[in-house]
């Protein structure tokens, strides 16, 4: 109770004229009923309301603090790693399908994540995207080459611990230099959007969950399908990560703002070009056999006729 | 001592004495022993338990731990839900059985350098690390089974796995092709079900209820890329 008598600043005149009228007296403060139709608003039972008062009544700013509230254990205890993983599975199905349909307008962060990144998404879409590229390849090529005489079927197994560090190094390394980038622009030029490393991780990872089933259906072994699925993939996550981005960047250098949006989706390109030309093989080649062969013939008939 | 014990706590004493001062008068004579027996029975009890497992012969040592791993692979074939996997868990039976997989599971030496089948170490890691992995994604999502306990089920739930290999093995000595794959892929395909029924059974239940699928997929994971390996080997 002392702790919520000394916030009480009106209160501090009457303890003046108290001591004034009676020196020898200590000053504890005890309450009566004389008091309370002094206090303005209603009564507060706890101290930690008294903080929201005195900080802004802001909406935005009570779920600031909040956010900074939860992170409070220190960093080599295992409950702070557990703040990371506080969702249920509805969020994460929710968050999941936000990055599927992008809506215009509206920002992936601040709509789905609201101040709670979650590194469970990210690191099991990432696993899972590991999992997907080196099995469907596989498979792909296994059909490919089914008919010929002279292919011997390997699993390759070399290319999940490739998949898994490409994967893994564009989702975690991308962010921290966008973040980094973000973060030197931020002091040069006041944006009202900044987000946190945790949350840039958090867009990635989720922008990355479209690919899982891309890379499946690039098992179909046609040159023109597979790009299509491409550049679908590319539009869906891309429009995702540059939504989410733009506002970050909007109040700066035009040309800045338009070079990093554009750097952001061609990182992205790059990533799924990348994966299909190294882990998919091109279902042309067993055609340029046959099709070599034709004109040889045509042209020993046209000779000989 | 007995007199010792008494005089000064006597009550019908008039005057107060100080504490201990009957001792002075006391002399050990020959006939008061001085020695004997300390033990409590319940004490003797334990002691007899302790010596018996050190004094006791290797092979009764031996057949108590592999009666012990062959209860819990018994819980695995026909999973109902227990505690006994849960609460007595060891990690010999995951050993046994994730060094034969990956015994089984590595190419040969020659013939395929880059391009084969996983090596002895990959598939040791995968497996450990894979089962560290799903342990920690289900203690950091709030579940309430010790790290051990969750690497004893995974481990053991290989069991139905292990066992597709060997079905595996055996078919391929017969003459490759289609019907071959056929019967691997269904092989592979009921085991993999009966992996996870088994490891469900014994993990759903730790689990806070409203992220029970988010505890469970990657044990989905972890089970199907084992059966890829397994449904993808070529001797």
């Amino acid at each position: 109770m002392a702790a919520v008598d000394d916030l009480q600043f009106e209160e501090f005149g009457d303890v003046a004229t108290a001591l004034a009228a009676n020196p020898d007296a200590t000053t504890i403060n005890i309450e009566g009923p004389g008091e309370s139709p002094k206090r303005p608003g209603p009564p507060r039972g706890s101290g930690r309301e008294e903080d929201d008062e005195l900080l802004g009544n802001d909406d935005s700013d009570k779920t600031e603090l909040l956010a900074g509230q939860k992170k409070s254990s220190p960093f080599w205890t295992f409950e702070y790693y557990q703040t990371f993983f506080d969702v249920d599975t509805f969020q994460v199905f929710d968050r999941i399908k936000g990055s599927l349909l992008p809506i215009p307008g509206k920002n992936f962060v601040r709509l789905y994540i609201r101040s709670n990144p979650d590194l469970y998404g990210p690191f099991w879409i990432c696993a899972t995207l590991v999992f997907a590229i080196a099995i469907s390849g596989n498979l792909s090529n296994f059909l490919i080459h089914l008919g010929e005489k002279s292919y011997h079927y390997v699993p390759e197994f070399r290319k999940v611990s490739i998949a898994a560090t490409v994967i893994y190094a564009y989702a975690w390394l991308v962010p921290f230099a966008l973040w980094g980038f973000l973060l030197w622009r931020n002091s040069k030029v006041m944006n009202i959007v900044s987000y946190s490393f945790l949350e840039i991780v958090c867009v990635y990872g989720y922008s990355l969950f479209i690919y899982i089933p891309t890379a499946i259906l690039w098992i179909i072994p046609q040159k023109a399908v597979r790009w299509i699925l491409v550049m679908m993939a590319l539009g869906i996550s891309g429009s995702v990560l540059a939504m989410t981005f733009w506002p970050a960047v909007r109040e700066d250098n035009r040309r800045v703002a338009l070079a990093t949006i554009v750097t952001i989706v061609l990182l992205h390109t790059l990533l799924s070009v990348g994966c299909l030309a190294y882990f998919f093989d091109a279902p042309e080649v067993d055609h340029l056999p046959t099709t070599a062969v034709v004109p040889n013939q045509t042209v020993i008939a046209a000779k000989s006729s | 001592m007995a007199e010792a014990a008494e005089s000064p706590g006597d009550p019908r004493t008039t005057s107060p004495r100080p504490l201990f001062a009957g001792l002075s008068e006391i002399s050990i004579s020959q006939d008061i022993p001085v020695e004997g027996e300390i033990t409590i029975p319940m004490r003797s009890r334990i002691r007899e338990l302790d010596s018996s497992t050190l004094n006791e012969s290797v092979q009764n040592t031996i057949m108590r731990d592999l009666k012990a791993v062959g209860k819990k692979f018994m819980h695995v074939l026909y999973p109902r839900k227990s505690n006994t996997l849960l609460r007595d868990w060891d990690l010999w039976g995951p050993l046994v059985l994730c060094v034969t997989l990956a015994l089984m599971l590595q190419r040969g030496s020659a013939d395929n350098e880059n391009d084969g089948g996983p090596q002895f170490a990959e598939v040791f890691v995968i497996i450990w690390f894979g089962a560290v992995t799903i342990t920690l994604n289900s203690k950091l999502l709030g579940g309430n089974i010790s790290f051990f306990q969750s690497l004893c089920v995974l481990g053991y739930c290989i069991l139905p796995l292990t066992v597709a290999l060997l079905v595996c093995r055996l078919v391929l000595l017969a003459k490759p092709g289609p019907i071959n794959f056929i019967v691997r892929l269904f092989v592979v395909i009921v085991m993999f079900a009966w992996s996870i029924v088994a490891s469900t059974a014994f993990l759903a239940d730790s689990q806070p209820p409203n992220r029970k699928a988010l505890a469970i997929y990657p044990v989905f994971l972890f089970y199907f890329v084992i059966s890829w390996m397994i449904l993808t080997f070529t001797p």
